[in-house]
């Protein structure tokens, strides 16, 4: 694929949408930039070194339509602990319609079209939207940026204390690609907790690339889970990125089991001292699966905590790749980083490439990082075959517990019931009747 | 008779370790097998319950008779060999109930017994944790996951108790253990010995022979048995010390 037949796939696409968008002449700018970028780069190649591993010639020049009304049944993921507080996205769009809002409390939850049409948040988007994930970070990026119209805006002020998890919810339809883009904008002391699962109602194909970016201010504290189960035939390219200011926490788990191709890039920030930053994550894969980690935590100030922790399991002739940077400048003197991805092998032909980083430009730091890459320790094996249990059962067993590891951390019940049930099915092991 | 090994050649990674080692073990019976470090203690309970990378160089070891180290160390345990480990493992993510139930019905299954429900099984475990003096606050953790060292050795000692094995070895099961966490454990073993079971203590130390008289004790040396006796022998060693056996053999 050529970048003149790319530019002629969504140019046309582009131009009607941004003639027909009632918005601001700054997005406006910030939309156009932002296409004549993937005009000019078209979607990343292996030759740039942050996608040696990842190849998306399979998939992204493909002729993908854009959003279109869906019909798609998304009730049966709803999460219980969210039905009155989850916002729908069908083929990228957010729904007000089908979305439910009673449960937000003194949250504001906007399309990007209403909260544009108010001064305080369009002043709100203008200044953030675009800063936490670059729009040139990459082709996929400047895309999703390109077509930034039915966003959703989440805003916390007054600390709202939404007691429950709030449910981002996102499903696309067969041939289509989905744009989802969303800003989390989080006030002084608000709390809450996010769920934006990505789900599949049947084995379509289809391109799902989506954008969060999440704005902590002081001492607000964010947990965020992130459970990507797109169908198997399905392509997923997701940004995430967040700021965090003074004593303020973000505590993101990213569960990566779907998809046939996909990518996740996670990039935090800190603006000032006292913020902990938690980034933990699971991809389990399969069959002929790919799945790309980029995580990059930039300590820019003083006297920041940030924690990694990663684990994969691999089988059949799936393909993972980590890489996860700890970046400490100059001036960030007290800065405790510490990163660790652990993957387990199941099968001959699995393939895992990691690679765990540190820049470091401070002397007065506190920094760790490890990988591993391995199968299952034979003390652990022998232990259960010591108490009598087979040897297939105790591989599932060790395996399971792999991931628990990370699944545990995950504290809204439902969610973790689910995807206790998908590792075990997975595993093709229904030993744990809970 | 529950176990005999007859000249029992065996090591790891090249290396032989047992060289020529004999024991008879039957029901009923404490044996204490005790001997300096690397004198092949470990290596004896590593092979009898079938460590993988453990290699018989010659020798036989029978239990009740037939030949066990042909059998996978899974099929040993639900044959009734149980070890208790030295250092137990750590298996995050499933927790001690789930594990001993699993463990429980491989083993009944193998017996033709009836299977246990998570129900039925928790009635069971609660039963069995007495014997330890342990809380039910440890079934649900993951097995061994932040226990400390008395913890895991008494978690070993309920699993014990769970799956009452024929042939019970205790590795070091002593060591580690401050004097009130080593008479729990004591003392749950001398619960769970019996005329139907024989139990086999490896040992460094005299220590845990106060608390779990032994009916023999065997010492090892160069990874074969010099010297054999009655309890009274733990007692002369811990006088004497290893030194001694060690000349008594050259």
């Amino acid at each position: 694929m050529n970048s003149a037949a790319l530019k002629t796939r969504y140019s046309g696409d582009f131009a009607k949408s941004l003639e027909t968008a009632a918005q601001p002449e700054w997005l406006k700018e910030l939309r156009t930039r932002a296409f004549s970028y993937f005009e000019g780069n078209g979607f990343p190649t292996p030759e740039n070194e942050e996608w040696k591993y990842t190849n998306v010639s399979s998939f992204a020049g493909d002729e993908w339509s854009l959003a279109a009304d869906s019909k798609q049944e998304f009730s049966t993921f709803v999460h219980e602990e969210s039905k009155d507080k989850v916002l729908v996205f069908l083929n990228g769009k957010f729904s007000q319609e089908l979305s439910r809002y009673e449960g937000l409390g003194e949250a504001v939850v906007l399309g990007f079209g209403d909260a544009l049409a108010e001064e305080k948040y369009s002043d709100i988007l203008r200044t953030r939207l675009g800063t936490l994930i670059e729009t040139e970070t990459n082709g996929f990026t400047a895309l999703n940026t390109a077509f930034i119209e039915d966003g959703a805006f989440i805003f916390l002020h007054n600390n709202p204390n939404i007691d429950s998890p709030v449910q981002l919810l996102f499903m696309t339809d067969d041939g289509r690609v989905a744009f989802p883009r969303i800003m989390i904008v989080a006030e002084a002391f608000s709390e809450a907790t996010f769920i934006e699962s990505y789900s599949r109602a049947s084995e379509s194909r289809y391109l799902t690339n989506a954008v969060i970016e999440v704005s902590l201010a002081d001492e607000a504290k964010i947990k965020h889970f992130r459970v990507q189960r797109e169908s198997h035939n399905a392509f997923h390219i997701g940004a995430t990125g967040a700021e965090v200011e003074k004593g303020s926490v973000y505590d993101s788990t990213n569960i990566n089991l779907g998809a046939k191709v996909s990518r996740h890039e996670i990039a935090v920030r800190f603006n000032a001292e006292g913020g902990e930053v938690f980034v933990d994550g699971l991809y389990m894969l399969g069959e002929d699966q790919h799945h790309d980690t980029h995580s990059l935590i930039d300590h820019r100030v003083p006297n920041c905590v940030s924690h990694q922790s990663y684990k994969g399991i691999v089988d059949g002739k799936a393909h993972a790749v980590f890489n996860g940077k700890i970046f400490v400048r100059e001036n960030a003197s007290g800065t405790d980083g510490y990163q660790s991805n652990k993957n387990l092998l199941l099968s001959n032909d699995a393939r895992v490439d990691t690679k765990p980083q540190l820049e470091i430009f401070n002397d007065d730091v506190k920094c760790a990082h490890g990988a591993t890459v391995g199968q299952l320790e034979d003390e652990e094996l022998f232990y259960l075959l010591s108490r009598g249990i087979r040897e297939s059962l105790a591989r599932n067993l060790l395996t399971y517990g792999f991931a628990e590891e990370v699944i545990n951390k995950i504290d809204v019940e439902s969610v973790k019931a689910k995807l206790d049930e998908a590792v075990l099915n997975r595993l093709n092991a229904q030993f744990l009747s809970k | 008779m529950l176990l005999e090994i007859k000249n029992l050649h065996a090591g790891i990674g090249g290396k032989e370790i047992l060289k020529g080692l004999n024991l008879k073990v039957n029901k009923g019976e404490v044996h204490a097998i005790m001997g300096p470090n690397g004198s092949g203690k470990s290596t004896l309970s590593k092979v009898v319950a079938g460590h993988p990378s453990y290699e018989v160089i010659s020798g036989e070891v029978l239990y009740e008779g037939k030949n066990l180290l042909e059998l996978d160390p899974d099929e040993r345990a639900r044959e009734g060999v149980f070890l208790a480990f030295q250092y137990p493992v750590e298996v995050p993510g499933v927790t001690n109930s789930e594990f001993l139930r699993l463990a429980y019905n491989e083993k009944a299954k193998h017996n033709g017994d009836e299977d246990l429900d998570p129900l039925e099984f928790n009635d069971y475990l609660k039963e069995k944790a007495k014997i330890v003096e342990m809380s039910s606050d440890f079934f649900k953790r993951s097995v061994n996951e932040g226990f400390s060292g008395g913890e895991k050795k008494r978690n070993e000692i309920l699993q014990m108790a769970v799956l009452a094995p024929k042939l019970a070895i205790l590795d070091e099961t002593d060591s580690g253990l401050d004097i009130d966490a080593l008479r729990v454990v004591a003392e749950g073993v001398n619960k769970l010995r019996s005329s139907e079971n024989g139990i086999i203590l490896v040992t460094h130390y005299q220590r845990l022979l106060n608390y779990i008289q032994p009916d023999f004790v065997h010492v090892l040396a160069g990874g074969k048995v010099v010297k054999e006796g009655g309890k009274e022998l733990a007692l002369e060693l811990e006088e004497k010390g290893y030194d001694w056996v060690k000349t008594a053999t050259n």
